[in-house]
């Protein structure tokens, strides 16, 4: 008894000093937006709206596959899509052979200028209206993108999370550290098929077995997924 | 009152115009006849008979030859001023005293808004009655008229009588959409540019909202002090009437195309258009607003050049990474079902396609090759450098194409997992045929 009302005492006198510390603050519903691949879904149930969510890994990883799904999937589901492309590597192409809708892609090619990708970003936040914005950072190298300043995701952070935009930012190693609300790291492998030929036994480019590694937010359970993206010859 | 004014013989005279210099209400019958609603006009021209006479003076003037009708309604205006000569004076009530006379083939039914087969039939069966004049058909008992030849026929009656009631088709002045300033001294700065550029938007907008208009097409034009001329066009995918995002778009065209010299004179003109009706859906997903797009885009194409922003577009050839940039708009639900209904889009499922990423410009690569495949690959340039001997390949596959243009390409493409320092990646290889060089045009990712 005697401890309960010093429990009671305590917290009146906390409530008092630093206001309601101890009202259990109702976790908001997290809309998000489907990644296009079922794996993925599965295992992070989309990406969230109104955060960042940085898609990590080597080059050959899956990442560019990753975003391809990501961006077929939001621009036939009439959303409004921006791609940074920092180093001009998006291949129109391939995209159209994953069925992406142009007509709701915005591309912004930086040509290698790290600070004009950011300015392009952060225009795109401030702009409102778009469903998915991919900051494509793939080709920079690691050390290079741990030493991108943290203000510019702490800003980023700030201006999506009021707004239904996902902020997605590919990497090759994780960069945006605290300010990403999901973080996935991926890693491929390639698969070929033994084919006969005239000549003799040649090879062909079948899948790149994708693997998803959930680095962020961290669960004790399930935290890994896997799927395969086809080679588009095949 | 109404003054009809009507010229006897063609001139150069540009009559709507005249006749504006008089009233603003005025509507044009037809080539060369015109009725001013006078009205309100005493105080300038004194009383409606000194008035025609001022028409008539002004008109002598100006060497054309017209005829003047003053009346109580326009109709008999026009009759007395086609059919009389100089000056007439029609007092209201006593309109078949001027009017009475006219034979009944001069009847202008077009003025009834009467079909010429109806009026025909009905002017054939008054001849066949023995009606001659304007004033023998006003003389006809009305209910009998309206027994025997309908409302049309006594539409055509209360015409010969001159007692019609209808107002004028008013013909208003077509609006100039455009704006000028000369300045006093050359600017050569944009700040104070952006003034000008204000003030000339403000008003142009305001125009536009007072006829109920936006544009979507700006053309400015600023005469330098070299004695040459600026000129830009700023497109617009949806009107606006927004003189803000105007001037914002405006700055950011300025500060992209600047002029070459000092500014001495600007003039700036758009198209006016109806504005955009949108019916947003329920459940759409948003998408960002026109202006604040346009504005966006015009801020982006500065930052990284306007070449390098947009929506991608594949070219209709087999050329590797042939494609070109369009302007991003975003289309509406009723521009999409248009689009759809005029071209059937084959249906594309989805799918998990390998991701690639293509190096711009495809970096030169030394290839060491045995027995025509390649083993060992390093390729260095400025962003990104490529090493590793080859694990695994498949291959070749040959593409030409445009062997009759001078650029026509042919090549033995290779797709190669590279390995180096235990980590392998996908690489995308090709030979030229014609030079024999290798390059790496990307990695599948």
């Amino acid at each position: 008894m005697k401890a309960a009302f010093s429990k009671a005492e305590l917290q009146a006198e906390i409530t008092t000093r630093f206001g309601d510390a101890f009202r259990i603050h109702e976790k908001t519903v997290v809309e998000t937006l489907s990644t296009g691949v079922a794996e993925i879904d599965a295992l992070t149930g989309g990406l969230p709206r109104g955060a960042i969510s940085e898609l990590f890994g080597p080059a050959s990883s899956g990442r560019t596959s990753l975003m391809y799904s990501l961006l077929t999937y939001a621009t036939r589901h009439e959303e409004t899509c921006a791609l940074i492309d920092l180093h001009d590597v998006f291949a129109p192409a391939a995209a159209v052979s994953a069925g992406m809708n142009f007509d709701r892609l915005l591309w912004v090619r930086c040509a290698g200028n790290l600070e004009h990708a950011f300015k392009a970003a952060d225009l795109l936040l401030h702009a409102g209206g778009f469903g998915l914005v991919v900051l494509d950072l793939g080709d920079v190298p690691g050390k290079e993108a741990r030493q991108i300043i943290s203000s510019w995701w702490y800003r980023f952070r700030r201006t999506v999370e009021d707004r239904p935009t996902v902020l997605t930012v590919i990497s090759e190693e994780a960069c945006t550290r605290s300010c990403a609300a999901l973080a996935l790291e991926l890693n491929g492998a390639a698969e070929w098929s033994r084919v006969s030929l005239k000549r003799g036994i040649g090879s062909l480019l079948r899948h790149n077995a994708i693997r998803v590694n959930r680095q962020r937010p961290i669960t004790p359970w399930i935290s890994e997924g896997q799927y395969r993206a086809t080679a588009l010859s095949v | 009152m109404f003054a009809c004014v009507h010229v006897w013989k063609l001139a150069a005279l540009s009559l709507t115009d005249f006749a504006y210099s008089f009233s603003p209400v005025v509507e044009e019958v037809r080539s060369g006849t015109v009725v001013i609603d006078v009205d309100g006009c005493e105080l300038l021209f004194g009383s409606a008979y000194q008035l025609a006479n001022e028409i008539a003076r002004r008109a002598q003037e100006l060497e054309t030859a017209v005829s003047v009708a003053v009346a109580a309604n326009p109709d008999a205006a026009i009759h007395a001023a086609t059919h009389l000569k100089g000056i007439t004076f029609v007092s209201a009530g006593e309109e078949l005293t001027c009017l009475g006379s006219f034979p009944i083939e001069r009847l202008d039914y077009s003025l009834a808004g009467v079909e010429k087969e109806a009026a025909a039939e009905i002017l054939e069966t008054l001849r066949l009655w023995g009606v001659r004049t304007f004033a023998d058909f006003a003389a006809l008992p009305v209910a009998g008229v309206s027994e025997r030849l309908g409302q049309t026929g006594l539409k055509l009656q209360q015409l010969a009588a001159g007692k019609t009631e209808r107002h004028l088709h008013v013909k208003q002045p077509a609006p100039v959409f455009s704006n000028s300033l000369d300045l006093e001294h050359p600017i050569s700065e944009l700040e104070p540019l952006s003034f000008i550029f204000g003030r000339l938007l403000h008003q142009l907008c305001a125009a536009l909202d007072a006829y109920a208009l936006a544009t979507n097409e700006l053309y400015v034009t600023m005469k330098l002090e070299d004695q040459t001329t600026h000129e830009r066009k700023l497109s617009l995918p949806h009107p606006m009437r927004d003189h803000k995002v105007f001037l914002k778009l405006l700055l950011l065209d300025a500060e992209m195309h600047p002029p070459q010299a000092a500014v001495t004179s600007v003039s700036i003109t758009c198209e006016p258009v109806k504005p955009r009706v949108l019916q947003s859906g329920l459940f759409v997903p948003l998408a960002p607003a026109p202006d604040k797009l346009e504005l966006t885009l015009a801020r982006l194409a500065k930052l990284v050049g306007e070449e390098n922003i947009g929506s991608p577009a594949l070219l209709d050839t087999h050329r590797p990474d042939a494609f070109s940039m369009k302007r991003f708009t975003l289309r509406t639900d009723s521009d999409r079902m248009r689009r759809r209904k005029k071209q059937p889009q084959p249906a594309i499922t989805p799918r998990q396609c390998l991701g690639f990423r293509r190096f711009r410009p495809p970096l030169r690569a030394i290839v060491e090759v045995k027995q025509g495949w390649p083993i060992q690959i390093s390729a260095w340039g400025k962003q990104r450098s490529v090493y590793g001997k080859v694990v695994d390949l498949a291959g070749p596959w040959r593409t030409t194409g445009d062997w009759w243009r001078d650029d026509s390409w042919a090549r033995d493409e290779w797709d190669v997992t590279l390995e180096r320092l235990g980590k392998q990646t996908l690489y995308r290889v090709y030979r030229e045929l014609k030079t024999e060089n290798w390059f790496v045009e990307g990695n599948y990712d």
